[in-house]
């Protein structure tokens, strides 16, 4: 049995990982210097969210790929140029903040809006990826208060593998303590799935595939939704940065011997 | 006025692990910093054990959710659970282990009850009369105090990032909250757990170091060639001997998808970083991996940090580690696995 899934991948942009951050207090809270500056990325774990979606979507025909992301418009735009180059989806935007400290059920309220007026929406067909935590905010919340928001129960996080199976059920592996996985058996869509980091390599560049998407994708920015995130009742008594320095001892020019005695000391300590 | 629900499930013994009984010592350092109420609230096949081991934790009261629908780590019915103990303890802050299974379930039983979620809690503190909450933000880069004035408030706090209960065992009254499962919630089983063989199980969290093993095992040295066999020898026999976790750089463990000869007992799950895992060990020695800041905010909780690398001006040296052995790692480790 083969079902055409509608997959919808929610992720957001972040900065990139090898930026340098510093905090920063804006009129709505606390926020990065030079937010708006920073070189940005398509969030990771979300965007291995979007590879094993478009790889879901190869292998059932008759699927389609959404990829659902809230951020600010010129950012997302520049993201966006080389994230359609990866993989064929639709991008549906919303154009509003995409910081760490924002409030997830305002985030989760947002998009589930934002799904729920995708036109020929088909719950039985269905199924949400996102990541399992955002690299900004960092809480694995999202997705589930999204999840909630459109009424399914069959969540899943941490998620390394989907396989389909011959009868349409989903056999579903996440991270659970210890370096293991837990397997589970869904009777089938309608799910939610964070995905961790899967199976797949970051996809090459695709022309042919990035001009597909670019028809599509600049009608998307242009029509974005704006978005306001209230965070009501939440507030940042600090936000500061650890003390990252330390005063490193540098050992040079001794015989391995001498360095593997003081290690083995030091571990033994 | 408060009231705190500690929120939990047993392991399959019945007991509660660890990282509950560190997430209970939050829960009752705040109800005494708060004078609110404690409420104890399990989820599991069978909880009357894990309620005698924190019988005196000073809960007013122990609610449970109990059967075999509950047994299992899934969504619908954790969700289910977590939200009749809620509102049977008329709780207004949860506190709860950040395991999987909580952390799967609860920030949606936060939208349920209309409230709010904070996870990876690694510090809770009152001044003032006001439940302040530290957690990291950005990946591991930035540290904020957060605040909330909307209840319910969820609080999933980090294993390790608390003392341990350790109050005496004793009896304790446990009030039964029935949830009937609706079937539309049973269209997931959990069907087993996938470990890896005995020998392969390098992820071992309660160790007191972690290793890490960065792309530089498998690169050229200086004869021209590169050594994997001895690599896996020297890193497998070091794991043996001490047995240390095993952590590694993304790029070793991404080597393995593009084709190369690479360390087949690594995958993503060794992976620290941004990501990858933040593991919590009081010691790291990290070899061959440069310590890009991708990789270091992996290690943001592991307290005394030493690296080998040949590199003399890698990341580690730039106050990311105590110690930088500017040496070759193949040699160094190959002694220390004479000597440990
Ligand atoms: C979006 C994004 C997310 C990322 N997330 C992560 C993450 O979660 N975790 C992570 O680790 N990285 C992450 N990275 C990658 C990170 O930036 C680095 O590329 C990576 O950490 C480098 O790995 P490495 O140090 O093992 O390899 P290399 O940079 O290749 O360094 C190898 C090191 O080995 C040393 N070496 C070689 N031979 C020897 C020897 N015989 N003895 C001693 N030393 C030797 C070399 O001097 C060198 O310093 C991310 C990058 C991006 C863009």
């Amino acid at each position: 049995m083969s079902i055409a899934y509608q997959i919808i991948v929610c992720g957001s942009i972040v900065p990139d990982p090898l930026q340098t951050l510093e905090p920063a207090s804006s009129p709505t809270g606390p926020a990065l210097k030079n937010e708006m500056m920073l070189p940005a990325v398509l969030d990771p774990w979300a965007s291995h969210a979007l590879y094993e979606a478009a790889n879901l979507a190869k292998t059932t025909p008759g699927s389609k790929v959404w990829l659902v992301s809230l951020g600010p418009k010129a950012k997302l735009q520049q993201v966006m140029m080389s994230v359609a180059q990866k993989v064929p989806f639709e991008l549906v935007a919303l154009d509003g903040p995409s910081g760490g400290f924002t409030e997830a059920s305002d985030v989760a309220a947002a998009l589930a809006e934002a799904i729920l007026a995708i036109p020929g929406l088909d719950r039985s067909r269905m199924l949400v990826f996102g990541g399992w935590e955002s690299a900004s905010r960092g809480a694995g919340a999202t997705m589930q208060m999204l999840g909630e928001r459109l009424g399914i129960v069959d969540q899943f996080q941490g998620v390394d593998e989907l396989k389909v199976q011959s009868d349409g059920a989903l056999e579903i592996l996440e991270r659970i303590e210890g370096g293991r996985h837990q397997v589970s058996r869904c009777a089938g869509a309608p799910a939610l799935l964070g995905w961790a980091t899967g199976n797949l390599p970051e996809p090459k560049n695709n022309p042919q595939v990035g001009m597909a998407n670019m028809r599509l994708m600049m009608p998307a920015l242009q029509k974005a939704k704006a978005v306001k995130l209230a965070g009501e009742g939440l507030a940042f008594a600090s936000v500061s940065l650890p003390r990252q320095m330390r005063q490193t001892r540098i050992v040079k020019d001794q015989s391995a011997d001498a360095i593997a005695r003081e290690i083995v000391e030091w571990i033994k300590k | 006025m408060e009231t705190i629900l500690f929120i939990a499930h047993t392991e399959i013994d019945g007991t509660l692990a660890k990282s509950a009984l560190d997430a209970l010592s939050a829960a009752t350092a705040t109800s005494a910093s708060l004078a609110a109420g404690l409420v104890v609230g399990l989820i599991g096949e069978n909880t009357q054990s894990a309620a005698n081991q924190i019988a005196l934790c000073g809960a007013s009261k122990f609610l449970a959710v109990n059967g075999a629908d509950f047994s299992q780590a899934r969504y619908a019915s954790d969700a289910a659970a977590s939200e009749a103990l809620a509102k049977a303890a008329g709780a207004t802050i949860i506190i709860a282990p950040a395991t999987s299974r909580a952390n799967r379930a609860l920030p949606g039983v936060a939208q349920r009850l209309g409230g709010r979620a904070d996870t990876h809690a690694a510090g809770l503190g009152v001044t003032d009369g006001k439940l302040s909450v530290t957690r990291w933000y950005y990946r591991q880069r930035m540290e904020a105090v957060v605040q909330r004035t909307t209840r319910p408030w969820i609080i999933l706090v980090e294993a390790g990032s608390q003392p341990t209960w350790l109050g005496a065992a004793g009896t304790a009254v446990v009030e039964t909250v029935a949830v009937v499962l609706p079937d539309s919630s049973k269209r997931t089983t959990v069907t087993g757990i996938r470990s890896p063989a005995a020998d392969a199980q390098t992820i071992r969290p309660d160790a007191d170091l972690l290793f890490v093993t960065g792309a530089g095992w498998t690169k050229k040295q200086a004869d021209g060639q590169t050594h994997v066999k001895e690599a896996e020898e020297i890193i497998v026999g070091f794991l043996k001997k001490t047995r240390a976790s095993l952590g590694s750089s993304k790029s070793l463990v991404d080597l393995g998808g593009e084709g190369e000869a690479v360390l087949p007992f690594l995958t993503h799950l060794n992976q620290v970083g941004q990501t990858g895992a933040t593991p919590r060990h009081p010691k790291g020695l990290s070899t061959c991996c440069h310590g890009e800041e991708p990789h270091t905010v992996g290690w943001r909780f592991i307290n005394e940090r030493r690296a080998i690398s040949l590199d003399p001006n890698c990341g580690w040296a730039r106050g990311k580690a105590d110690v930088l052995y500017v040496a070759d790692a193949f040699a160094v480790m190959k002694k220390v696995n004479e000597m440990a």
